[in-house]
């Protein structure tokens, strides 16, 4: 989906607040609700992309204003509603106020009919699709041509895995882009490699 | 944040919805406070980005070594005994040289090999840099007070696949020959995310 989570190369925003060897966590309830994902995780209640698409589903004015841990919990509360653990109306008791969750996900897909194996070295184009539930192209790399560098083994198609649509793994390729073929005169001079799933990927 | 209001936007307070989840998950029999204990030990005393600098400093001092970190990363780790969660499958060790300077960053959430370079920093999950470091990569590293110079070429990997990346972070010439404890006592976290010299 092209969500508010899809931010590489969007403009507009300030410098990093960076500090040398900055923390990791700032408050106890974030550490503790990055367990209690991890336990949903370990006791299979869910999976990685699962996680991550509920965090996309925000509501994106939720989205753009929840700090990381909150996204978090976030999606977490949103998959044990959706998945019959707890009720929303529990949470609120619990919680005694309002406790907002993702949007309704959207349908998955499974691999794409043709998928080719790449080589080092070889170029290759990001397909176009369009597609309404998880998927793991960064809009700028759409439809841009780039070279493979890296190939990994093979992992869960995402968008496949975070809806429950069977699919076979597949590799990711580490496709090498120029900044500056992604966003024309408007980017610093450098490479950026994105992990390509193969079924993003066509002979350009 | 406020921590002192109970309400945020109309909705009950973020860490009261944590605690609202957390007792509901402990109703059902989760034992969740078991379970962030038991995490909470593994982020402070085996998440630690003292894994990734002992990878680090054995690569500077160890070519064979070295050698195989590139070539199979999750492997070498392992040589040290370091794991990485089983949806980890490829750790890729990205090589700095004197004209090649690697930075990682995940633009679609904040992906990171958590067990060997640690639990990512605040900065790293934040929207300003996963937004901007693919398009202005050296602006962005001289904000954070690291200029490089005009003809070093600057990679940018961005995690979007479950494949993880450690930068390889050059060795500084005057610690030729120090023992691998001292060496791994130089490298950084941010050093192995690529936003800080070593």
């Amino acid at each position: 989906m092209d969500g508010m989570h899809d931010l590489g190369g969007k403009q507009g925003f300030g410098p990093v607040r960076y500090a040398p060897g900055a923390a990791a966590f700032h408050a106890p309830w974030e550490r503790r609700v990055n367990a209690l994902y991890s336990l949903a995780v370990r006791r299979g209640l869910f999976n990685m992309d699962e996680y991550r698409h509920a965090i996309e589903r925000m509501e994106p004015r939720h989205y753009l204003n929840a700090s990381y841990y909150e996204r978090t919990l976030t999606s977490l509360a949103t998959l044990c509603v959706e998945k019959s653990v707890v009720s929303l109306g529990e949470l609120e008791q619990l919680a005694q106020g309002a406790f907002p969750l993702a949007l309704p996900s959207a349908g998955g897909r499974s691999n794409v009919a043709h998928r080719e194996a790449f080589k080092l070295g070889d170029s290759v184009r990001v397909r176009a699709d369009l597609v309404p539930g998880h998927v793991r192209v960064p809009a700028y790399i759409r439809g841009k041509v780039g070279v493979v560098v890296g190939e990994s083994p093979a992992y869960p198609f995402p968008d496949a895995h975070a809806h429950g649509v069977a699919a076979s793994d597949e590799p990711t390729y580490d496709v090498r882009f120029d900044a500056l073929h992604l966003w024309p005169d408007s980017a610093d001079p450098a490479f950026v490699h994105v992990g390509v799933f193969q079924s993003y990927l066509e002979r350009p | 944040m406020t921590q002192s209001s109970p309400m945020q936007n109309g909705n009950a307070a973020v860490e009261v919805r944590a605690d609202a989840i957390e007792r509901a998950l402990d109703a059902r029999g989760w034992e969740p406070a078991n379970f962030v204990e038991e995490q909470g030990r593994q982020i402070d005393e085996q998440w630690l980005p003292a894994n990734g600098a002992k990878v680090v400093a054995r690569a500077w001092t160890d070519p064979a070594f070295r050698q195989r970190l590139l070539n199979n990363g999750r492997a070498a780790v392992a040589e040290l005994g370091l794991s990485m969660p089983a949806h980890h499958r490829h750790l890729v060790a990205l090589e700095n040289t004197p004209t090649v300077h690697n930075v990682i960053c995940c633009t679609l959430c904040s992906c990171t090999a958590f067990t060997i370079i640690g639990i990512p920093p605040d900065w790293y999950k934040d929207l300003e840099y996963r937004a901007r470091v693919v398009r202005q990569s050296r602006t962005v590293l001289k904000e954070m007070g690291l200029t490089l110079p005009p003809e070093t070429e600057i990679r940018v990997w961005d995690t979007t696949a479950d494949t993880r990346y450690i930068v390889l972070p050059e060795q500084p010439p005057n610690t030729l020959g120090w023992p691998l404890e001292r060496l791994a006592e130089l490298v950084t976290r941010d050093g192995m995310i690529g936003v800080a010299r070593i």
